[in-house]
C-alpha cells in the first residue's frame, strides 16, 4: 500500500500498454527473415516439432476417448454406465463389448473432431452441474435421448453398423420375428436400426409421442 | 427330580432326531441328493422358446404365453417395449397381436382409448416360455378333451 502512496520516479506503464510493446516486438522478430539459423534447421525444427504437437494433440484426443475417461465422472458412473452393465453390450456370451465412444463419437475423424467440439457444451455443463443428481439428469434425459437419436437417424446409425453390417447378417441365424423384420425394414432401407433399437444400452425416457412406442 | 429326567430325555430325543436325520440322504427327483439343510448346484439356465409362433391356449382365460424372448425389455413407467408392436396402432407395421380388448377396460368396466394402466405391465400375466424340460410332469386336462370322453368324469 505504502509502495503505491508514494509516487513513483518513474511512471511504469500499465500492464495492457507492455503487453502490447511486447506483441509488437513479437510481431517484428516474426515477420523478420531468420540472421541466425539456417533455413534447413527451420525447416526441420517446424517438422518435429508438428510431430510433437499433432502426437500430443491426438494423444489426448484419444485419452479422451475411453471409457475410462467417460467413467470418471460421477454423471457418466453412476448413470448411464450403471445402466449400460446389465444389457448385452457390456455383458454377453461372447466377450464382445462395446464402450462408450464406441456408440457415442464417430469414428470417422472430420465427424469426430466436430463431435468433439459440440462436446465442449458437455464440459460447460459438467462445470455448472447441468446433471450432477439423478433427479437433474432424470429431467434431462429425455432431451438428452432426443440428440441422440438425431444423431443416430442423420448418420444412417453409422455407430450401430461398425459393428452390425446389413451384408453380414445371417437372418437364417437369427429368430423367426427378427429375420422378418430385418427383411422388411433394414434391407428395404426403410428404416434405420435407431428406429426400433431405441433404449437397448440405456434406459428410455417418457416414450409418449415418439414414432412406434406409446 | 422328574423334571430333570424329562429334559434329559427329550434332549437325547432331539439330538438322536438331527443324528438320524443328517445322516440319512434323501432323494428327491427335485433336489437329487442335496441334503435338505444344504442349498444344492444351482440348475443352468435355459434359453427361452424363440420361435415367434402362437402356442394354444390351455384354456379360454389363460393369458396367452410370450413364444419369443424378452431380454432387455422395459416395462415401467416411462415405456413398454411390449407395446412398441402389440399396440392398436402397432399392429399393422409389426404383424404381431393386438392386445386384447378386454385390457381397455377400466375396474368399472368402461372402455378406455388405450391400454387401461391396471393392464399396463403385460408380465404381470403373459411370460415368455423356457425350453427346460419340467423335473414334474403336468397331467392337466383341458375342457375339450374331458367332455369328448365317452364318460365324463371317469377314468382319467
Amino acid at each position: 500500500m505504502s509502495e503505491l502512496e508514494s509516487p513513483p520516479e518513474k511512471k511504469r506503464p500499465g500492464l495492457f500498454r507492455r503487453a502490447w510493446s511486447f506483441l509488437l516486438e513479437l510481431w517484428g522478430v516474426l515477420i523478420r527473415p531468420s540472421s541466425v539459423f539456417a533455413l534447413g534447421v527451420l525447416v526441420l525444427a517446424g517438422f518435429v516439432a508438428g510431430i510433437i504437437f499433432w502426437g500430443g494433440f491426438n494423444t489426448a484426443l484419444e485419452v479422451t476417448n475411453t471409457e475410462k475417461f467417460c467413467t470418471s465422472c460421477h454423471e457418466m458412473r453412476d448413470n448411464v454406465f450403471a445402466e449400460l452393465k446389465s444389457t448385452i453390450h457390456f455383458s454377453n456370451r461372447s466377450g464382445v463389448r462395446a464402450s462408450c465412444p464406441d456408440c457415442h463419437v464417430p469414428h470417422n475423424w472430420t465427424d469426430k473432431i466436430a463431435r468433439k467440439m459440440q462436446a465442449s457444451q458437455e464440459v460447460w455443463g459438467k462445470l455448472f452441474g447441468y446433471i450432477n443428481t439423478r433427479e437433474k439428469f432424470l429431467d434431462k434425459r429425455f432431451e438428452l435421448a432426443l440428440h441422440e437419436w438425431a444423431r443416430f437417424k442423420a448418420n444412417d446409425s453409422l455407430e450401430c453398423r461398425n459393428c452390425h453390417s446389413a451384408q453380414s447378417m445371417d437372418i437364417t441365424k437369427q429368430s423367426p420375428r427378427a429375420a422378418v423384420a430385418h427383411e422388411r425394414f433394414l434391407f428395404t432401407g426403410e428404416k434405420t436400426c435407431i428406429d426400433c433399437h431405441k433404449g437397448i444400452a440405456h434406459h428410455l425416457p417418457d416414450m409418449r409421442g415418439i414414432p412406434g412406442w406409446q | 427330580m422328574i423334571r430333570k429326567a424329562v429334559i434329559l430325555l427329550l434332549a437325547t430325543a432331539i439330538a438322536a432326531g438331527t443324528g438320524t436325520l443328517a445322516a440319512q440322504t434323501l432323494y428327491s427327483g427335485l433336489r437329487g441328493p442335496t441334503p435338505l439343510n444344504d442349498e444344492g448346484p444351482a440348475p443352468p439356465m435355459t434359453p427361452m422358446r424363440n420361435t415367434a409362433e402362437r402356442e394354444a391356449r390351455n384354456y379360454p382365460e389363460q393369458p396367452p404365453v410370450i413364444p419369443h424372448s424378452i431380454d432387455g425389455y422395459q416395462i415401467d413407467l416411462q415405456s413398454n417395449k411390449c407395446l412398441s408392436c402389440h399396440a392398436r396402432s402397432r399392429t399393422a407395421e409389426s404383424q404381431a397381436p393386438m392386445v386384447s380388448i378386454t385390457h381397455f377396460m377400466d375396474r368399472d368396466g368402461q372402455f378406455l382409448a388405450a391400454v387401461s394402466p391396471r393392464r399396463f405391465f403385460c408380465t404381470e400375466c403373459h411370460v415368455p416360455q423356457s425350453v427346460a424340460n419340467p423335473p414334474v410332469s403336468n397331467d392337466f386336462v383341458d375342457i375339450d378333451t374331458m367332455l369328448s370322453r365317452a364318460t365324463p368324469g371317469g377314468r382319467r
